[in-house]
Parts: structure tokens; sequence; C-alpha cells
């Protein structure tokens, strides 16, 4: 009776590793799916003139010039918002704050704004930077709107960083002398500096990637031209695949994957750096 | 002298981090005052009554009707097939991740995970079209091109690593003495893991399922692309719906005039959105905070 | 012999931590394992009942006969089954205290007297008394000595042969820990105890036989009595005298 019940219990256990890692293997499934099912539709489409031309009616025509350069516009405002912004809030939170209740308050709202779907972002941006403040459907509104959607990723990551510094550290430089600043400043900050760049990659790649905001703020447009200053309507890398997949002719699908594979060779790029990055960092702290 | 010029940077230095600080409480602010500000003139004309008990979305066409109840439908229609198949494979590879799996094969999984966690919703809109729809049309013939099925199937997969590492932190956040001592009364490890970790991660592992489906509530653009635009009261899968966020996209793609009330509704839409989504994040914060004082000193 | 350890050596990775052990334990006696921290004590208890395999590149060689049987060659689970531990922290699971006492049995599918099992185990465990009216209460509102004694009763829930202890009082106060002391002496009637102890007066209040044990190895063994009066070896004076550890 014993040994039978002892037998079944074994079958069972063995039974469930099989099951969870055929789940964890389907997972992994689905992501090659996506991969390939992206590679076999779009490949065809990816040439250097895909690259170097204006969308058109026309898909044999049709590019993602503009689309990336819109992309490369919305982030090169982005980030100079999103960044100190971040990583001051950071800094404030870890190395300031009182613990009372309006750092409790802060806190909590961070981990809540975090939380917010970004198409809330995007009526917050549509309401706030294109109508009130009136820049119009620009590049400047989009990028705000963008900046505040990542902020939470930034203080988040920044405040780890910071946190992971050894207090050993800091009680050496104010033993120096150093003020509280001067502190943060000449030894929190390079310690955690490669931990917060790290933070900021991975923000980055959410904002390149982001899609529904954009479309708020009315970034869906047949763009043609550049964007030549920060008040310029424009598109984004994301908007102009997402234009192509609603189109019923398959063709457009066919550029809308070739436009997918552009945009994960940015991200795998973008995360393969912080990948090594944070490799790197751990290896130096464990020497 | 000289500490005195200090004291006063470093105050100003406390203040001025003090006000960037602020800026993530003022987003906040705005979002929920451009909400509510812009909802008042839309409860002005419809009756909060009409608009949360209403089964006929249709501001767009006439006669308008405004009951907001085919959008929830839609949206949580698409959030439960989500969960369906979000919290079993994420539980599921979260326990293999934390209990089963030798160190290196660990190693290998969690960046795919993370690779998965970090791809576009874009992108996954075109995968559930291009490649799930086709399958669910083979299977189902009757099925909708644009169907609830598609879409939900799809951001159930995009929120498994969410699911999954949030759970998997939880489990491994239970002290290690409580395994061991299931070991040593003769426990296999299914009986360690099912009877002793997940109990004990239980509040951890809820507070990661209401996360996740939280962010499916919120998703925008798999659901734009694959689910459709016909907002109905239905739970037929197969069926072309509209989710709540996809209202809002559809929306501002169009050419409503800005003041119209059918641009007012997308404040109230978004409102809605934000309240359901914000209670959820609320409560899985207070789960998540019980857990960690169960826990959090154990370790 | 109950229990006969031979040429037992078990390695963390490249890092030994225990060489070459021969020991034997009598049924229904105490016997003390004893060293300075770092001495193996602690892999030896656990190799005994295959808790080291739970720690990734553990190398075991060497033989465990429990009853005849080369515990290395039967199912972890059936020794543990047989030959079960309470730890140096109380560990309750985060359930009731019965669900706690019932956990073993349940396993192996009692679930006819189970009720009389929990209430026997408890009784045994010195703790029936305190707990009878709240068995539904969580484990976690126990005092740490009671929690303790709730590990206990949960160990004999399956009834095994064998309690390996592993420092069972280092986290208690002195009142708790001599309750505990008590317990050891009426349950070597029914059970063979072997307990790692960093506490000499503790060792000399409860076991019949004592074991030292230094960088891994067995320094000497034998009767309670000849190790604190007169030990065979050097090292042992030194270690018990107070001179070091």
């Amino acid at each position: 009776m014993h040994a039978k019940k002892m037998q079944q219990r074994k079958q069972k256990n063995h039974l469930f590793k099989n099951l969870s890692f055929f789940m964890t293997l389907i997972t992994i499934t689905v992501l090659f799916l996506l991969l390939y099912d992206v590679f076999k539709d779009g490949i065809g489409w990816l040439n250097w003139n895909f690259l170097t031309s204006y969308p058109s009616r026309f898909p044999e025509q049709a590019g993602i010039k503009s689309a990336l350069v819109g992309s490369l516009w919305m982030i090169s405002l982005t980030m100079p918002i999103a960044i100190p912004i971040g990583v001051m809030t950071a800094i404030y939170l870890e190395e300031y704050s009182p613990e009372n209740r309006l750092t409790t308050f802060i806190r909590v709202n961070i981990a809540n704004l975090a939380g917010v779907p970004s198409i809330v972002f995007g009526i917050l941006g549509l309401t706030i930077f294109v109508r009130t403040l009136g820049l119009g459907r620009s590049v400047l509104a989009g990028s705000l709107t963008m900046a505040l959607l990542i902020l939470p990723i930034i203080i988040v990551a920044s405040q780890e960083a910071i946190r992971s510094v050894p207090n050993s550290l800091r009680d050496a430089s104010y033993a120096l002398g150093a003020t509280r600043w001067q502190t943060i400043r000449y030894t929190v900050l390079p310690a955690s500096l490669p931990s917060i760049l790290t933070g900021i990659i991975l923000a980055t790649s959410r904002a390149i990637g982001e899609t529904a905001p954009l479309i708020m703020i009315g970034a869906l447009t047949y763009i043609a031209f550049l964007p030549s200053g920060p008040l310029d309507s424009f598109t984004v890398l994301p908007i102009q695949i997402f234009n192509w997949t609603s189109r019923p002719n398959a063709d457009f699908h066919g550029l809308a994957a070739a436009g997918i594979i552009v945009l994960l060779a940015v991200l795998l790029f973008l995360n393969t750096t912080a990948i090594l990055l944070r490799n790197k960092y751990q290896r130096r702290l464990n020497d | 002298m000289l500490r005195k010029i200090n004291d006063n940077k470093e105050r100003l230095i406390h203040i001025g981090l003090f006000l960037i600080a602020m800026i993530s409480v003022l987003t906040t602010a705005g979002i929920i005052y451009t909400l509510i500000s812009e909802s008042i003139p839309f409860f002005q004309n419809v009756s909060l009554k009409e608009f949360l008990t209403g089964t006929r979305w249709a501001p767009l066409f006439q006669p308008q009707s405004f009951g907001v109840l085919p959008l929830l439908n839609g949206t949580f229609l698409v959030a439960g097939i989500a969960a369906l198949i979000a919290i079993p494979l994420g539980l599921g590879s979260a326990i293999y991740l934390s209990e089963y799996a030798p160190e290196k094969v660990r190693k290998t999984i969690k960046p795919i995970l993370e690779i998965l966690a970090g791809i576009p919703t874009i992108v996954y809109g075109y995968f559930a079209l291009s490649f799930i729809t086709p399958i669910i049309k083979f299977l189902f013939p009757q099925a909708n091109i644009f169907n609830a099925l598609s879409a939900g199937i799809v951001v159930g997969i995009m929120i498994i690593p969410m699911v999954s590492s949030l759970s998997e932190d939880a489990m491994l956040a239970v002290p290690q003495s409580l395994r061991e001592g299931a070991y040593a009364l003769g426990a296999t490890k299914f009986e360690v893991a099912i009877k002793v970790v997940v109990p004990a991660a239980f509040s951890g592992i809820t507070s990661a399922f209401i996360l996740g489906i939280s962010r499916a509530i919120g998703e925008t653009m798999i659901v734009t692309i694959a689910a459709g635009a016909t907002p109905k009261m239905t739970l037929n899968p197969l069926d072309s719906i509209q989710t709540m966020t996809a209202y809002i996209v559809q929306v501002s793609l169009g050419d409503t005039p800005h003041g119209s009330i059918e641009h007012q509704t997308v404040y109230a839409v978004g409102l809605t959105l934000f309240v359901i989504t914000l209670l959820m994040n609320i409560l899985a914060q207070i789960i998540s905070r019980r857990f960690r004082e169960v826990y959090g000193n154990a370790r | 012999m109950l229990l006969s350890i031979k040429d037992l050596s078990v390695s963390y990775g490249k890092n030994q931590a225990l060489k070459n052990i021969n020991l034997d334990i009598e049924p229904n006696t105490v016997t003390a394992i004893i060293g300075p921290s770092g001495c193996g004590k602690s892999t030896f208890l656990r190799s005994l009942n295959r808790l080291t395999e739970l720690t990734p590149n553990t190398t075991t060689r060497g033989s465990i006969n429990y009853k005849e049987h080369n515990i290395y060659e039967m199912d972890p689970m059936e020794v543990r089954y047989h030959i079960g531990m309470v730890f140096q922290k109380p560990n309750p699971f985060p359930k009731s205290i019965y669900e706690n006492v019932a956990f073993g049995p349940k396993l192996n599918g009692y679930d006819n007297n189970l009720q009389e099992i929990v209430e026997e185990s408890l009784k045994k465990a010195d703790l029936w008394l305190e707990v009878k009216d709240r068995l539904k209460d969580n484990a976690y509102t126990l005092s740490g000595g009671q929690q303790q004694r709730l590990c206990i009763a949960r160990s004999l829930a399956v009834k095994p042969d064998i309690l390996l202890m592993d420092e069972p009082t280092s986290a208690l106060d002195p009142l708790s820990t001599a309750k505990i002391e008590d317990l050891m002496t009426t349950l070597k009637e029914h059970y063979t105890i072997i307990i790692v102890t960093h506490n000499m007066q503790q060792a000399g209040r409860v076991a019949d036989n004592v074991a030292f044990f230094l960088n891994g190895e067995l320094i000497e063994y034998g009767s309670s009595e000849k190790i604190f009066t007169k030990p065979f070896d050097k090292r042992t004076e030194d270690y018990i005298t107070g001179r070091f550890g």
C-alpha cells in the first residue's frame, strides 16, 4: 500500500516536472513562431529602397524613411527630458527624502503611474500638450508625452541602482568632509551609473516601440517629408507599421513585417547593449 | 562662514530635487484632472446611469447611444481569454524556473522571457492578425476575421513574461527553510511546490495575476488590430468586438470635431479605463505588501 | 546497528566538507555531534537524510546503511520518511497548527485517522495541552519554543525511526530549551536521536554518545561520559575545555 502510494507520488512529480517544462517551452516556442512569421512575411520586402523611401500608395515604392527619421527625432527629444527628471527624482527619493507621508505618497504614485495604460498618457498628451499648450501634433508634443510615459521606468531603475551603492562608500565620502550633494555627485552617481544606463536603455526601447499614445496625439498621418524642427508633424516606425498592418492588401502586410524586422533589429541592438553593460558591471563588482 | 554657504546650497539642491520629484505627482494629477474635467460636459448630456447600464454603444452613428457596457464586455472578454492563457502558462513556467530548472537552463530561459517582454505591442498585433487569426479561421470557419479570441490569446502571450517573473519573484522570496521542512517529511518536489511554496507565495502570486490582467485591460494595439470595431454584448470569442482602448483609438483616428459629444466620449471611456486599472493596481499593491510583511523579515 | 556510516565523504563543488567518516549509531540512543563551526557537523547531519542533495553540485561517496539498506540506493523520499529532521530555526508552514502536523501523513494518504495521528504527535511533542483548543490557528501565532515543538510533532507524525536535530534550541530561550531537552529524553524510548549542538552542556545533559568533528573529519566518538571526562584525543580535550572553537 505504502509502496504503491509512493510510486504514484513519484509519477505525479515526474508528470508535473514535464508539464511545467512544457509550459515554459510553449512560451519560448511562441517567440520563435513570432520571429519566423515576421521574417517569412517581411524579409522579401527588406532592401535599401525600403529604408530610404517615403511611404507610398504603391507597395513596391513604399519605405520607412520618414518613420525612421521621425522615431529618431522623437527619441532625441524624449530622452533629454526624461533622463534628468527620472534620475533626479530617484536621487531625491533615495538620498534626500525624509521618511514621511509625502514621500510614501510619491512612491505609491510612481508605482501607480507605471501601471497606467499607455493610451491614457496619450489622452493626457492630446489635451495638455497638443491643445492647451498649443504645440499641435508635433514631435515636441509626442516627445513630452513619451517622456512622462517612460518616467516611472527610469525612476525605478535609478532608485534600484542608487540603493545598491554600499553605504560604506557614502561614509567614506562624508568622512572626507564632503557635503551630501558632493557625495552624490562624485561618489554615488558614478558608482551607480552603469545600472542607471541599463535602465535608460530599456526605457529608450520602450519609447521606440510605443504606438498608442502617439496615435492619440495624432502622429498617424501621411508624411512625405522629414521634420525639420521640434514643432513639425511627424510619424514614427511603429505607427507606420500599424498603418500598413491595418490595410487589407497583403503586400502592405509584407511592408509591415519588413518594418517590424527593422524595429526589432533596433531594439535587439539596444537590449544587447544593456545586457552587456549589466554583465560587465556585475563582473567588476564581483572582482 | 564657509559652512553656512554650503548649507544654503544644500538646501537649494534639496528643494530643487523635491520639485523635480513632484513632476511625477503632477503627471498623475494632470491625468486625473484632464479625464474628469473633460468628462463633465459629457455627463451633462448623458446620465451616469445611461452610461453605466446602457447596453448599446453607438456614439458615432444615428441614433446615438452611450451605454458603455458593450465596451466593458469586449474589454473583459479579451482580458478573460488572456488570463486563461497567461495564468497557467505564467505560473507553470514560474514554478519550473523557481523549483525545477537547473541553474544553466534558468540562465538560458530568463533572457528569452525578457526578450518576449520587450517586444512592442504593435508587433504582437501583427502576429495576431497574420498568424493566430488564420489558424482560428481554419479551425472555426464561422469565426469573424476580427475576433476576441485571436486578440485575447496574443494579449495573454504578451503578459506571460510579466506574470511569470512576478510569480517567480514571490516564490523565490519563500524561505528555503520551508522547502527543507517539507523535503524532510519525505515530500516530492511537486508536493513541495504545490503544497508549500505556492500557498506560501499565494498573495504575491495573486498580485502578479491582478497586475497582468490590469495590463491586459489597458492593452491597445493588439485589440485595435485584431479584435475588431463592433461594440457588442457577447461572450462568443469568435465574434468581432470592441474594447475601451480600441474605441479611443478609433475616435482619435477619425475626424470628430473637438468639443463634440462624440469626442467627449474619449474622456468618459478613458476615465472608466483609468479607474478600473488604478483600482486593480492598488489592490495588487495592498496584497503584495501583506505578502512582504510575512516574509520580508524572515529572509 | 540501526545506522552504519562507512567512508562517507561529501563535497560541495571542489570544497570537501566531510572526509571518510565512519560511525555506527545504536537504536534508542541520543548521539550528539559537536565541533567548531564549519567543521562539517551540519553537512554530516543533512547527509543522513540526503538533504545535502538539495544543494547543487554536491557529491557524496561512501555508504550509509539504514537497517542493512544503503540509503544512497534507496529513494530519497523513502529515506526522509524514516529519518525525520528538525531544523535550527523553527520552520512551520504558514498553515494552521493542525495542517502542519497533518502535512506528512497526508502526503502518504492517511486520511481516516488523521485526527488521532495529529493528537498523538502533539502529545508526544508535549504541545497538546497548549494548543488543543486552537488547532485551527495559524502556526505563526505560536511562540518560538512552541513552534519548534510543533516542528518536532510534525516530524513525529510520519512515524520516523530516527530524528535528526540541527541545533534545535539555538534560536530559543532557556526555558523552551529545557523543555526540548526533556523531550529528547522521553522520545529516546521510541526513537533514535542525532543532534548537532554547539552547546557542550547540552550535549552532556542529553547525549548517550558524542562525536567530535574537526575540519570535516571525525576525531573522536564514544560514550558521552568518556568524551567529557577522559577524551582520547588532545584536540577533543582542547575543544571541550574551551581552548578553541
